[in-house]
């Protein structure tokens, strides 16, 4: 890295949630109320006990604290930073009630888990060795969640992965100011570490026929999450200086800027978390001016509000209801045709002769991901309409009984928190079925001991 | 004009707050600092015989409780080690500077008429305007015969009073000691020996806690510890009882006291005087925070007073004694339940899981709709006060009166009428 780019990550893509420092946390601890049944455990997909991870903090079991989180979430350290707790946990917490500030319940997280991490722990130990062998395609969240309850249940398990590194979106895809990529390796350094084979550049499908998979192994989980950026569909698409989303973040989380080249405009097409993204981490390697522009209006946009706080903290500009009819330009990108549009009788219209060119050198698209195909086709899995993999609520089972799913692949793309829960309940429902005497795993389904008796907590919505 | 000057047992000091026998009153220097601040009076750091003691290193540990820091405190600390003749000269300084603060020289010496009549005609000389006589230090001193040692034997508590007040000149005080089974005992003692007041209570017998990692107790000196006196905000519910029982026992009622434990506020003064204290002595949250906490503690204390309408302190000293009374004597048709204000909660289902757990399984939570604020099952309600104890937030959880119609009725006369309709009270109050 030249010493211009090293600048610009040393100041430009500092945290900005840093960590507590010991007493921070000891305050911030003291203030959770303990609160019996709590809400932000029913808000967090994967059920960790929070109210007791945090009194743990209180109590200074650092380390008790961190297997809490870590039991109920193999992804626990990530999620610390790249949890949208604003919506889930910390929108819970009953503070709010009082018109007070929440639980800074993800930094105290991060305080538990970073304090595991630095000293070098690992909580769990693999099961007994039981025989069977499990398939996991895909080292992403979903998967490496899969992958750390089988293994500790004593499962054989091979994790394919298409990149040469570990960890899909996790890695690749969460903006470096609000996570390093070094701390998702670093995590599923860990949680490689309890056994489970990885098999790096190895893409199922391509590399190895996904037919082996299924006569080779007891069972399979998919955690392939998405496939590539949806396409514009207009002309000028294949220009230079037209990225899709993902690879640009991409490189922005590898520190390698020069295949980007330099953008004095770039215009990042969409309102999703994706493209605020796209827009902060484009303001912050050094563009001047990052348009977002969206098809819609603002109160249509997917992206979370405190997401778009931050694209605006950024200088980011927005355009709502403007649609991209040409990206302009011979060999590269040189400027970007957009039409006004508005809604007519419930459909988006265009604006006749509304159109106008905005100059810009790059555009970006982050519109959505496609879904993998190929791959559900070998295995013959039945999708849903718009292509998700088709699962049983509960067990995560495909219409292959062997074949279990996750993550993206399922949801259509959620946080990296749901494919965490997702590959946790995969793999309990895999431990029954491969062995339906074997004593139940805790955790696989929510259960709280409340006074009127145990209950269970709703499943979290699957649209 | 708010008059915040106390007499308490002829010792006169322009406000009731006193620094207490301990570190920060161990030099002349720092009690013209107190004074210079607005405390009013200082009760100097205990003088003993010449050669002075030797202290160890590593005296004080504390315990932080929910996060505060310092809720209880410990020291081993003995008595002044400085010579008897430097502090003496230094109290006749303090006393020619600050004429109007209470000076008080606090004395330890073993249990010998001699001794004591030796050390008093020398305090004599400084001109301070009242001695406390330490029976209270328990560790260090006590293992030499002195301190708590005199302290939790009434007769020598007696015996010593005499000695004392067979030279002073001055108020003599007897610092109690809180490591008996009965505070009334040496109480009785202090006053059957001629005392003019007591101070209550001096530090409790502790043990700070162990160290995890190293399996030593805490605060240790190179590993090795010994008990120490335990005071600061934990101690101050048991200072306030020891308080009253002296307030309120009629061998000692109306002998003045000078309350000690626990004290960090005004309000917390305010408490100790309510139950009888004529002046009070600081000493922890002095350790916190320095002399500077005396402004506060006077303008709480004014501010109160005039809220109240009271112009002197006498006006309210021992006002709430009268109201502390043997169980037997409480109102058994007293009636109160709780009542949850569901604009106020926040739905922490603390209360909830209280009550239900481990108190009287009377609030539920009609969990339709996905509610979580729990109500009060009224009928059942004993009136115990959890819920509203636990409850973070002020003033959501109520203890209301019920009008129970019926006439009060204490344990007492009702075991006189030989419990009569034994079936009908109970199920009055426990349905």
């Amino acid at each position: 890295m030249d010493s211009a780019t090293a600048k610009i990550y040393r100041e430009n893509f500092k945290e900005i949630s840093p960590a507590l420092t010991p007493e921070e946390a000891r305050i911030e601890a003291h203030r959770c109320l303990y609160c019996y049944d709590a809400p932000c455990v029913t808000a967090c997909p994967t059920k960790i006990d929070i109210p007791r991870f945090i009194k743990q903090i209180s109590s200074s079991n650092i380390l008790g604290s961190a297997k809490t989180i870590l039991e109920a979430n193999a992804l626990g350290h990530s999620c610390a930073r790249a949890c949208p707790v604003e919506v889930l946990c910390e929108g819970a917490c009953v503070y709010h009630q009082w018109q007070e500030r929440p639980i800074d319940i993800a930094k105290l997280q991060r305080h538990a888990t970073q304090t595991l991490q630095d000293n070098g722990i690992q909580p769990f130990k693999p099961g007994p060795d039981n025989g069977f062998k499990v398939a996991v395609i895909g080292a992403g969240p979903a998967g490496a969640a899969c992958a750390t309850y089988l293994r500790r249940l004593g499962y054989r398990v091979t994790l394919f992965e298409k990149n040469k590194l570990p960890g899909g979106l996790n890695t690749f895809g969460i903006a470096e100011y609000k996570m390093q990529q070094k701390v998702s390796l670093e995590e599923l350094e860990r949680i490689f570490a309890l056994g489970a084979e990885l098999k790096l550049g190895v893409e199922v499908g391509k590399d190895i026929p996904a037919e082996d998979l299924l006569s080779g192994f007891d069972a399979v989980f998919i955690g392939i999450g998405l496939a590539g950026t949806h396409k514009l569909g207009v002309p000028g698409e294949d220009l230079a200086g037209v990225w899709d989303a993902l690879s640009f973040i991409r490189h922005v989380k590898d520190r390698n800027l020069k295949p980007l080249g330099r953008s004095r405009t770039t215009v990042v097409v969409g309102a999703g978390n994706t493209a605020i993204d796209a827009s902060t981490q484009s303001k912050r390697i050094g563009t001047e001016r990052v348009v977002m522009a969206y098809r819609r209006g603002r109160a249509d946009m997917s992206a979370y509000g405190f997401e778009l706080e931050l694209a605006q903290t950024d200088g980011v500009e927005f355009l709502w209801n403007v649609k991209v009819a040409t990206i302009l330009g011979t060999r590269k990108v040189e400027g970007i045709r957009l039409v006004g549009t508005k809604i007519s009788q419930g459909k988006l219209v265009e604006i006749p002769r509304s159109g106008w060119n905005l100059p810009c050198d790059r555009v970006i698209k982050a519109i959505g991901q496609t879904k993998h195909y190929s791959l559900s086709k070998a295995l013959g899995l039945k999708l849903a309409s718009d292509g998700r993999i088709q699962v049983a609520p509960k067990t995560l089972q495909t219409s292959h009984p062997k074949v279990f799913a996750g993550g993206d692949a399922i949801n259509g793309g959620k946080e990296v928190v749901h494919a965490a829960a997702d590959g946790k309940r995969a793999a309990h429902a895999i431990h029954r079925r491969l062995q339906p005497d074997a004593e139940l795993p805790p955790g696989d389904e929510y259960w709280v001991s409340t006074i009127e008796g145990r209950r269970v907590a709703p499943l979290q919505d699957r649209a | 004009m708010i008059d915040l000057s106390t007499d308490c047992a002829g010792i006169k000091s322009p406000n009731p707050f006193w620094l207490a026998s301990a570190p920060p009153t161990n030099s002349g220097e720092q009690v013209m600092r107190a004074f210079e601040y607005g405390w009013g009076g200082a009760v100097w750091k205990t003088l003993g015989q010449d050669p002075p003691v030797i202290n160890t290193t590593s005296r004080y540990g504390a315990i932080d409780i929910g996060g505060q820091k310092m809720a209880g405190f410990n020291n081993i600390e003995l008595i002044t080690d400085r010579p008897l003749e430097d502090n003496l000269r230094e109290i006749y300084e303090v006393k020619k500077r600050f004429p109007k603060h209470a000076v008080i020289a606090s004395l330890m010496v073993p249990c010998e008429r001699s001794a004591w009549h030796e050390i008093i005609d020398r305090a004599m000389d400084t001109g301070c305007d009242g001695i406390e006589l330490n029976f209270g230090c328990p560790h260090g001193m006590s293992e030499r015969g002195m301190g708590s040692a005199v302290g939790q034997v009434p007769d020598y508590v007696r015996m010593v009073t005499e000695f004392a007040k067979e030279r002073s000149k001055v108020p003599v005080l007897v610092k109690l000691t809180p490591n008996v089974a009965d505070i009334r005992f040496p109480a009785r003692a202090a006053r059957e020996g001629g005392a003019d007041g007591v101070s209550l209570i001096n530090t409790i017998n502790s043990i700070m806690g162990v160290d995890l990692n190293t399996l030593a107790p805490k605060f240790s000196v190179g590993g090795k510890v010994a008990h120490g006196g335990y005071c600061g905000p934990a101690v101050k519910p048991i200072a306030l009882n020891m308080v009253s029982q002296i307030a309120t026992d009629p061998p000692t009622r109306g002998l003045p006291i000078s309350g000690i434990g626990g004290i960090s506020t005004w309000a917390d003064a305010v408490e100790f005087m309510l139950l009888g204290a004529t002046s009070v002595q600081l000493c922890t949250a002095v350790m916190h925070y320095g002399f500077r906490i005396i402004e506060e503690l006077n303008a709480g204390l004014s501010d109160w007073m005039e809220g109240k309408g009271f112009s002197k302190t006498s006006e309210f000293i021992g006002r709430a004694a009268v109201n502390v009374v043997d169980w037997k004597k409480l109102n058994l048709h007293h009636k109160t339940v709780a009542s949850i204000d569901h604009s106020k909660c926040i739905g922490c289902d603390l209360c909830y899981v209280a009550c239900n757990d481990t108190a009287h399984q009377c609030i539920a939570i009609d969990r339709r709709k996905g509610n979580r604020k729990p109500h009060v099952i009224e009928a059942d309600c004993v009136g115990c006060n959890l819920c509203a104890l636990v409850c973070p937030v002020d003033a959501c959880i109520t203890m209301n009166n019920v009008k129970t119609g019926h006439k009060p009725l204490s344990w007492e006369e009702y075991t006189a009428s030989g419990m009569k309709g034994h079936k009908e009270v109970y199920k009055r109050m426990h349905g």
